[in-house]
């Protein structure tokens, strides 16, 4: 059953505080992100709108100091853990994370881009000690099923997106969001876009299949082995950390994944008659 | 010949699916597929059996394959693997490494 989401988006002073704070749901995670000042607060908006949910009891708490501004920087974000803190490093960001107050602190330059690569990390990060996982792959719903669309950059992540059928919701075409559930896997949408630069649908459905994207000639679907599946599967779940106890659950989810969802090929070329082997 | 001894790293995450064993670097990420010998050699790994003996009462009492080709590949396996950092090798018992990781069967 397709789970539906509306939010109104607006920034409201936090109670304890009165610092500036939004609230951004995703994966029906709730993290409240404050301090910073409004202009970066309306970027935040901005940014993840649709996903902004100021009625959501937050899971988690980012507390915000802004950097002078930087561009978000290409390299590989550090991330660590001491005792119960996990640190995030890049270039542009710093941040410390303690799981057990579930209170965190941010310095980072004011770019929603910085913040996106906080946000993804914090999320792997929650979701690995369920069993779930962030990939990179496109996904949606139609008629109640998620799919995902997954494979590196070129495989056509965007293009099946973009080639969508209306009778289909869109949840990203760059990054998408899975949790285990009592009956299987939950695809959720994510505002994190790729090339097509739209945040997905804040929608959530029962995960059908995941494909993993080749173009070629023809249309076809191709069985994958579970061994195959996991291989690829790892390959494509975003995953920071270089800690042996994460490892181990991104290693073991993504073995439990494979072992009771549908996993394919989907040889297609670029045109919207692939969506017809989507049913 | 020195005897050698071999043990999983605990730095990695590995288990069997669909007949092959799948392993994970906890330092890098990489990812190891091994074949059916290899999976042998790496789940007797446990730094007290000698490599000879793993080669001689497992390997070769499983597969059709003479003694001194088996230790050879047996050999350069582990210390392809060892070069990874997903295995240790030494000349004496390896008795901190001796758990190694859990192998989900």
């Amino acid at each position: 059953m397709t789970e539906r989401r509306h939010f109104r988006s607006e920034s409201c002073p936090s109670r304890e505080t009165g610092a500036l704070g939004v609230t951004v749901e995703i994966g029906g995670i709730p993290i409240s992100l404050r301090g910073g000042d409004p202009d970066f607060c309306g970027l935040i908006e901005q940014r993840y709108a649709g996903f902004v949910n100021p009625k959501a009891q937050p899971a988690f708490e980012f507390e915000f100091d802004l950097d002078s501004p930087a561009e978000p920087s290409n390299e590989d974000a550090r991330v660590f853990k001491k005792g119960f803190v996990w640190f995030f490093e890049r270039g542009d960001f710093r941040a410390a994370w303690d799981v057990r107050s579930r209170r965190g602190r941010v310095r980072q330059s004011p770019n929603p881009y910085s913040l996106d690569t906080v946000l993804r990390i914090a999320h792997t990060l929650v979701l690995a000690g369920e069993g779930g996982f962030l990939i990179h792959a496109a996904s949606a719903i139609r008629d109640g099923r998620a799919f995902l669309f997954s494979g590196v950059s070129g495989a056509g992540k965007t293009t099946m997106a973009r080639l969508a059928p209306p009778d289909a919701d869109v949840l990203t075409d760059e990054i998408s969001y899975v949790r285990r559930c009592k009956r299987g896997y939950r695809a959720y949408g994510t505002p994190f876009a790729g090339e097509l630069a739209r945040v997905g649908a804040n929608l959530s459905a029962p995960l059908d299949t995941l494909y993993f994207l080749v173009q070629g000639p023809e249309n076809r679907v191709e069985p994958v082995s579970p061994s195959d599946a996991a291989r690829a599967l790892l390959r494509h779940i975003l995953f920071f950390a270089c800690d042996r106890d994460l490892v181990q659950r991104v290693f073991d989810a993504a073995l439990a994944f494979v072992s009771s969802v549908n996993v394919a090929k989907l040889v297609f070329t670029p045109d919207s008659r692939a969506w017809e082997l989507i049913q | 010949m020195t005897e050698k001894y071999i043990a999983r790293s605990r730095a990695v995450a590995a288990r069997i699916l669909d007949a092959e064993m799948i392993i994970m670097s906890a330092t890098d990420s990489t990812l190891f597929t091994l074949s059916e010998v290899a999976t042998v050699i790496w789940q007797a790994a446990d730094g007290r059996t000698p490599l000879s003996q793993i080669v001689r009462q497992r390997v070769c009492a499983e597969f059709d394959v003479c003694l001194d080709d088996a230790y050879r590949d047996a050999e350069a396996f582990a210390e392809d693997l060892a070069g990874h950092g997903i295995l240790r090798i030494s000349d004496r018992p390896i008795l901190d490494e001796t758990s190694g990781p859990r192998v989900h069967l």
